[in-house]
């Protein structure tokens, strides 16, 4: 009796596997059909650009950011102490991450270029707090030799994508495999939540930034509405790579993944 | 029994949640995309929000410290930033998952392990 209720259970974890993958695959063509649906034509990104926050909250934005860079630099000082096999998998991220963040990529259905932050993936597989370094890291080549972005405006920048983007992943991620949603349904939520926080972040700080004497809401509101068409879809590219990600990694190094404790 | 086929709802809803979502996320992004097409073509966010926004309240962006977008020079350094953090994603995703010859079947990253 026992185990033909077992075997039972292993049909149906095979059963429900293999429907979750036609799905992930039905949505992988959406999003494809969605990119090639459209028409094209010259590309650039985003971050808050060089000098459009007054000097106050600029230096406000670096002191809150402060505090999140050290942490992640003792994180990362003891984790690599602790385990050599750390350094290789931040090296991935840092690369990942830099690359993913200064990738312009062209939405048809709003006419304009953005891109994903990539920091869901290093929140989920690093932790918050040295994921919030590699973004630093990253932000801070990019306003440096890349025109993207900004230094007065760096702060700004890591709270939104390094804070907010990898807390956002990572709370995302770990809250729903808690309720044991399947892994890559959790990898693509925590993407598409990463991508929208930081960019909810962005709205917040520009708002914030130069609102002079006019109410914050209403010009939060009109910021977020203007990101909608480009980050709303992007958003969800994003999910489909971090959920991508972590499914990779998961085939290739599940120990890894259990080590770092995300499995 | 009843425990399984419940589970087995629960995930055809949720996967079935995600394709609404997706679906609604579309639909919504063409609808709200009508203004944004009369605008300029394939601008970045950062212009075409950011920018757009901040100099209706009186900001303006300053040139970067180190301007590099001058003529192609911003292609190129995209470029070799793309191409070095392409070799460097390479290198690191080897040393991950690469099993090194005559070892246990240990990945080349934990082959040091321990060592300090």
């Amino acid at each position: 009796m026992q185990v033909r209720s077992t075997q039972h259970e292993v049909q149906s974890t095979s059963y429900r596997e293999h429907r979750t993958i036609q799905y992930v695959r039905i949505l992988f063509l959406l999003c494809t059909l969605y990119f090639v649906l459209g028409t094209a034509s010259d590309a650039h990104a985003m971050h808050i650009t060089e000098g459009i926050l007054p000097l106050a909250w600029a230096g406000f934005w670096f002191l809150a950011a402060a505090p999140f860079v050290a942490f992640g630099l003792y994180r990362l000082k003891k984790l690599s102490a602790d385990d050599l096999s750390f350094k290789p998998l931040v090296g991935l991220m840092a690369a990942v991450v830099f690359i993913i963040s200064c990738m312009p990529i062209p939405v048809p259905t709003a006419g304009t270029c953005s891109h994903p932050a990539g920091t869901g993936i290093s929140g989920i597989l690093l932790g918050p707090a040295v994921s919030v370094l590699v973004a630093s890291v990253a932000l801070l080549i990019q306003a440096l030799f890349l025109s993207h972005g900004g230094l007065s405006t760096l702060g700004a920048n890591i709270i939104s994508m390094g804070v907010m983007g990898s807390c956002a992943g990572y709370v995302t991620f770990r809250g729903l495999r808690l309720l044991r949603i399947n892994m890559t349904i959790a990898g693509f939520t925590a993407g598409l939540f990463a991508d929208w926080a930081t960019y909810l972040t962005t709205s917040a700080e520009l708002a914030a930034g130069i609102r002079g004497d006019s109410p914050f809401l209403p010009l939060f509101a009109k910021v977020i509405i203007a990101f909608i068409p480009t980050q709303l879809p992007l958003g969800i590219l994003e999910g489909a790579m971090t959920a991508g990600m972590v499914v990779l990694l998961h085939k290739k190094r599940p120990d890894l993944l259990v080590k770092m404790g995300v499995v | 029994m009843r425990g399984q086929k419940s589970d087995e709802r629960g995930q055809i809803v949720e996967v079935r949640y995600v394709i609404i979502v997706v679906f609604v996320c579309l639909l919504s992004s063409i609808f709200y995309s009508l203004s944004a097409m009369a605008a300029e073509k394939w601008q970045g966010v950062d212009e075409s929000v950011v920018q757009k926004i901040a100099m209706e309240h009186g900001r303006e962006a300053h040139a970067p410290l180190i301007n590099t977008d001058q003529g192609d020079m911003l292609l190129f350094v995209f470029l070799l930033a793309g191409a070095v953090g392409g070799f460097a994603a390479g290198y690191y995703w080897r040393m991950l998952t690469e099993r090194r010859s005559g070892d246990s079947g240990q990945p080349a990253a934990d082959a040091g392990k321990g060592r300090h």
